[in-house]
């Protein structure tokens, strides 16, 4: 009986902890004329709602960032290398994201 | 085949055949190092799963885009404005379309388009595929209905041939129209130039000036920022701060996707054999490449909407010499191109 409540107790503070988790800021690069993710080209990648994407420019020319998908609408303009931009997702859906100048980058987000 | 010239036949073979990567006395000079060095072009050119290239259907779309049958007006061709002679274009700063009316873009090249990743200056067709029929039904351009074309080429018993030697069970559609020509496309491909040469290790193929303005080119010129790889294209779109030649305001790609940075953007073109497609931007607003070069050293004159990686270049006189020496050493081998015979 004392392993389990242990366990119990275990759960209950591990249950108390999850509400508390900062939405998290995911860093996405542009590289190569690809959205990178941990140094892997993505097209895909689901997120949480209210987390903060910040794109960061890796190649030596400029990168744009823009969606216009109806769940979040934005055009974050064009940067040079070394220069980030970051969007927050708040609601839940898809959004896809793009490089208006290349249009080869493209990302499908899912927002949960 | 009694209807096609062996001629041409047999140097469609060798290109696919070079394409396919098998080895070839036309355009084997590429050898498979292509893969190694960005700057040379790979043996293989991409093609969607429903239409894998072959030497009849590339000669099938050959025939296609040689034939003023496919204009509404039975007398305008694929070659009237894509012509062979004028580097797979028409010399004109704008194309002249139906009626002779002067039209507001310039007639791209097709020599490469098979490996662009998107079409035409605005970028509206994702494919070669989807290219293909766009300027048949332009009313300002062939002003062809396609219902109507599939009647007529139906109606002529050497097409019927043609089409289901090159796509079996398919019949003559529009979707084998495109596909057809979509394969010919794929055929015209830059060949070996002397700044190919240098780049397998030729130290002689090109002059001090071509070397010293490739230096120029991927750095103080920053022309790599969006002329990259062997085809020196970004599949981008930029807004290049060019002077209006006409009243009427073009807005390029913007008309398709509502971002700011893309008002008045446009394609990046090739630069493989540019010094045969004068004049020069997507409304042929320069005659020579020096007025080209001179352009890009002011960082350009309409400042409305520029692409950001337009800056003011300090080049030197002999510096845009050398600029231009590089880009006339990108001008491959002359292609040799049989006109086939109509089928009837």
């Amino acid at each position: 009986m004392f392993t389990f409540n242990m366990k119990k107790a275990g759960f209950l503070l591990f249950a108390a902890w999850l509400p508390t988790t900062q939405a998290a800021e995911v860093e996405l690069g542009q590289q190569n004329k690809s959205f990178v993710n941990n140094g892997q080209k993505v097209e895909q990648l689901k997120i949480k709602a209210g987390d903060t994407i910040r794109f960061k420019n890796y190649d030596p020319f400029f990168h744009n960032v823009f969606s216009l998908s109806d769940l979040k609408t934005f055009d974050l303009g064009s940067f040079p290398k070394g220069d980030s931009r970051t969007v927050t997702f708040d609601k839940k859906g898809a959004v896809d994201v793009e490089c208006a100048i290349h249009p080869q980058m493209q990302l499908k987000l899912e927002v949960e | 085949m009694k209807h096609s010239n062996t001629k041409s036949r047999k140097h469609i073979g060798a290109v696919v055949a070079a394409l396919l990567g098998v080895s070839s006395v036309f355009y084997s000079p590429f050898g498979g190092t292509g893969e190694a060095d960005p700057y040379l072009r790979p043996d293989i050119a991409p093609a969607p799963a429903d239409n894998q290239l072959t030497p009849d259907r590339a000669e099938l779309g050959k025939i296609l885009f040689f034939d003023p049958r496919l204009s509404g007006s039975n007398w305008i061709s694929c070659t009237t404005c894509h012509n062979p002679a004028l580097g797979w274009s028409d010399g004109l700063p704008t194309a002249i379309g139906v009626g002779m009316k002067t039209l507001h873009r310039a007639t791209p090249t097709i020599l490469n388009t098979a490996y662009n990743r998107i079409q035409m200056w605005d970028g509206r067709a994702p494919s070669l595929e989807e290219q293909a029929t766009g300027p048949i039904v332009s009313p300002d351009e062939m002003n062809q209905n396609l219902d109507d074309l599939v009647k007529e080429l139906s109606a002529i018993p050497g097409y019927k041939e043609l089409f289901e030697k090159s796509y079996p069970g398919e019949g003559i559609s529009k979707q084998t129209i495109s596909k057809a020509i979509a394969s010919f496309e794929r055929t015209v491909v830059s060949t070996e130039s002397p700044f190919d040469k240098w780049r397998k290790g030729d130290k002689k193929a090109v002059s001090e000036p071509v070397k010293r303005g490739f230096v120029l080119f991927e750095g103080k010129a920053n022309c790599a920022a969006c002329h990259q790889g062997f085809n020196f294209v970004d599949n981008g779109f930029h807004n290049i701060g060019l002077k209006k030649t006409s009243d009427a305001e073009d807005e390029g790609r913007f008309a398709h996707k509502k971002v700011k940075v893309l008002k008045g953007a446009f394609k990046t073109p090739t630069l493989r054999d540019i010094a045969l497609t004068a004049p020069y931007m997507h409304n042929g607003v320069y005659k020579t490449l020096e007025e080209v070069v001179d352009h890009y050293n002011s960082g350009g004159e309409n400042q409305e909407n520029p692409d950001p990686n337009l800056k003011p270049l300090n080049l030197t006189d002999q510096e845009k010499a050398d600029l231009v020496a590089f880009l006339k050493s990108l001008t491959g081998k002359h292609i040799t191109m049989t006109v086939p015979q109509l089928p009837n």
